[in-house]
């Protein structure tokens, strides 16, 4: 017997991504993306029963609790507002908040949004605050996961090719994508694979860049959905799972808690071959080679067989199983956001909204995020027909 | 809707500084204690969710190594909120309602030793034209007590006795930071003296949350959450009126808390005048008992006092010492956002 109450989807927003937005403040960051997702729900702010919001960590911006300073932007004056930070994985548990908030039928229309606006500061020095006793992030987030690529590589004897392979699909993606921050038009894979080397094996055409960046959905119960006027997304499963950052027994390659996140998710949402039943896959890639390894994390690929799927083509956007068809957080990378917007773009799949880099027939999407030292995992799948349970 | 009680609550003795401790060697007693009052372990525990905020801790990220302290092997169900751990209490007693969890950890805590914390509360400020300002908190604080006092809602001897009544109480608190009677000093921002402000402190607590049979399992005299809501209000405060708390009453509206009179509140008033506030707010007479536990007043770690609000009201209920209480826990400058939750000794019925 199922007490909850079914969720939808029904309005998405983004907004422009681009290194600097220097013609918006972060209140006019985060209105731009809001208004875009209530007017794709043709929804006002009196629509709206609550916002939940999330960003990564309040150094990036330099302000504390910005959810405080934002409730006016929001609409949020006289309603409730919730404020997440889940590191990297925040703008997917965001959603998964605001998702319960209806599920619990606590509230029938939920706004969820999550930005990030990183020229207001330096991320590299934000996440770079020495703590004695405790490792620094060494160089930046490329840094700290370069070793558990290389070891990746040595565990499942990929050809160290692989990597190339995915920033260059990515950012073709991105092309398809007016909302990516990346629009690289001359990109080819020779160029991905002469950029610099950073952190040896992650080459400068591998990396995620550094945007600014909002992304908002409107999430609304069974009655909701029923007058929206485009097809909604509905969630069929959604997960968070953490363990420790440092420990003996992790595994870097492959945490369990990203496996057991999948695991719930495909539970709740009946898949038992995410291969087969799952149409299009929106990943959270910051450096490339993250593609095979979650390919593996997430059960679409066996230990070791990851890089297989992406060097057969299978993930490319006309594949049997796109992965980041909107480009990802390789085109695109407002930090607390990128989580959210993986979330959406699951979402837009299943809607048929997703212009240009539109799978085809796309029914069933997973949107997937992490963060901290792959210690933090969110993730939704959505599909185009309500759950049945 | 599911009945969800808070079966078990723990706190630090909360000091005005810890610089021997890590936040998460403060945490850590906490924890055990908590899940000690209920014979639960960490893998047992269905959902967990904390409160803090990087700003106190400076350092981004400082909750990843507060869960490095929860031992979240194997991989647990956890969320986190830069907020107080009041609202942390609030997501997870939404994850019990989903039917998706039976139990839950809530934990939140602060250090505001390591610096300044009036001059870094003013980093919430709207970063264009308040920041700037460095407007701090008692500042602002009493900006709100001058417009009480203007609107003849109260005077400085009112509010003396509240102060005088806070640490009173706080005596029998041995968690307290200030237990006792306390001289009202000097002012520190007119009007406020600093007997009217809160202790600069650290300090950690932890709630566990349990549904149904499994919280009459767990406690004796289960805290049943009745309602529970919360409402924020506009940022600026030249456009709010400093004298009323409009979101605090439709908190507890929407929580029922004005469905039947409460016999205690645990009240998240950091100055003595935003008591004035509340009570009018939440239409409490004297028949209420107002922060037994000497409330903020007595102890302040910023990001813990809600928790411990709710904390202090559910322990309330378990001892017997009351059958139906009101916690109340804000953020922001002023009273901006609030959250009001209703405690009852026994579940709802119909």
């Amino acid at each position: 017997m199922s007490v909850k109450e079914p969720v939808a989807v029904v309005g998405v927003g983004q907004t422009e991504h681009v290194a600097a937005r220097h013609d918006v403040s972060i209140a006019g960051l985060v209105r731009e993306a809001a208004r875009r997702a209530l007017d794709d729900a043709q929804l006002t702010w009196a629509d709206i029963d609550a916002v939940v919001i999330g960003k990564a960590p309040d150094f990036f911006e330099g302000l504390m609790m910005p959810e405080l300073y934002l409730a006016d932007a929001l609409g949020a004056v006289g309603k409730p507002m919730l404020r997440v930070h889940t590191a990297g994985s925040v703008g997917g548990s965001t959603a998964l908040v605001a998702s319960n908030l209806v599920a619990a039928r606590v509230h029938r229309t939920v706004l969820t949004l999550a930005f990030e606006k990183q020229s207001e500061s330096n991320a590299m020095w934000g996440l770079s605050l020495p703590i004695p006793f405790q490792q620094p992030l060494l160089a930046g987030a490329g840094g700290f996961f370069a070793p558990h690529v290389r070891a990746y590589m040595r565990r499942s004897g990929a050809p160290d090719t692989v990597g190339s392979l995915v920033a260059y699909k990515d950012r073709r993606n991105a092309l398809k994508n007016p909302y990516a921050h990346l629009h690289e038009h001359g990109i080819t894979l020779e160029k991905v694979q002469s950029s610099p080397m950073l952190w040896d094996p992650i080459r400068y055409s591998e990396t995620c860049p550094s945007s600014d960046g909002a992304c908002a959905m409107i999430l609304t119960d069974r009655a909701g959905a029923a007058r929206s006027p485009r097809p909604p997304a509905w969630v069929h499963g959604g997960a968070m799972r953490s363990e420790p950052t440092l420990f003996a027994g992790k595994d870097f390659v492959s945490p369990q808690a990203g496996k057991d996140c999948a695991a719930d998710v495909y539970r709740q949402a009946g898949i038992a071959d995410p291969r087969r039943e799952i149409d299009a896959v929106e990943m959270y890639v910051p450096f490339s080679w993250y593609e095979p390894m979650w390919l593996e994390n997430l059960g679409f690929a066996a230990e070791g067989e990851g890089w297989k799927l992406t060097e057969s083509g299978a993930t490319e956007l006309d594949g049997d199983l796109p992965v980041n068809p909107s480009g990802g957080v390789l085109s695109t990378n407002p930090i607390g956001a990128s989580g959210m917007i993986r979330f959406a773009e699951a979402a837009l799949q299943v809607r048929g909204q997703a212009g240009e880099h539109q799978v085809d027939g796309a029914r069933k999407a997973l949107g997937h995020a992490y963060g901290g030292g792959s210690q933090f995992f969110s993730m939704w799948l959505v599909g185009a027909e309500p759950p049945s349970n | 809707m599911r009945d969800v009680a808070i079966v078990a609550f723990s706190q630090t003795d909360h000091r005005r500084s810890t610089e021997e401790l890590s936040e998460v060697e403060m945490l850590m007693p906490v924890l055990h204690e908590v899940l000690e009052q209920t014979g639960l372990r960490t893998g047992d525990i269905g959902f967990t969710c904390s409160g803090s905020s990087d700003y106190l801790a400076g350092r981004a990220f400082s909750f990843t190594m507060a869960l490095d302290g929860v031992g979240a092997w194997p991989p647990i169900s956890e969320s986190h909120v830069e907020m107080d751990g009041a609202w942390a209490l609030y997501e997870a007693w939404v994850k019990l309602l989903t039917g998706e969890a039976d139990t839950a950890l809530v934990y939140s805590y602060g250090k505001s030793s390591p610096g300044p914390v009036r001059d870094v509360l003013t980093r919430q400020l709207d970063p264009y034209y308040l920041a700037p300002l460095w407007p701090d908190s008692v500042a602002l604080a009493a900006l709100q007590a001058q417009a009480l006092i203007d609107a003849g809602e109260a005077d400085e001897p009112a509010l003396a006795a509240i102060a005088a009544r806070s640490r009173s109480d706080a005596a029998g608190n041995p968690h307290a930071q200030l237990r006792g009677p306390r001289d009202q000093g000097e002012y520190l921002v007119r009007p406020l003296r600093t007997g009217d402000c809160p202790p600069i402190g650290d300090g950690a607590a932890g709630v566990v949350l349990a549904a149904g049979d499994k919280a009459r399992e767990l406690c004796e005299r289960p805290a049943w959450i009745r309602g529970m809501d919360h409402r924020i209000e506009a940022h600026s405060l030249g456009v709010r009126d400093l004298t009323d708390s409009p979101s605090t009453r439709l908190a507890a509206e929407r929580a029922g808390a004005f469905e039947r009179p409460v016999d205690t509140a645990e009240l998240h008033a950091p100055f003595t005048s935003q008591e004035v506030v509340l009570r009018k707010a939440l239409d409490l007479d004297e028949r209420v008992r107002v922060n037994p536990s000497g409330g903020a007043l007595a102890a302040n770690p910023v990001m813990a006092a809600g928790l411990i609000r709710l904390g202090e009201a559910a322990a309330a209920v378990h001892r017997g010492e009351s059958e139906r209480a009101l916690a109340h826990a804000t953020s922001g400058p002023c009273l901006q956002q609030n959250l009001v939750a209703v405690l009852e000794g026994e579940p709802h019925v119909g």
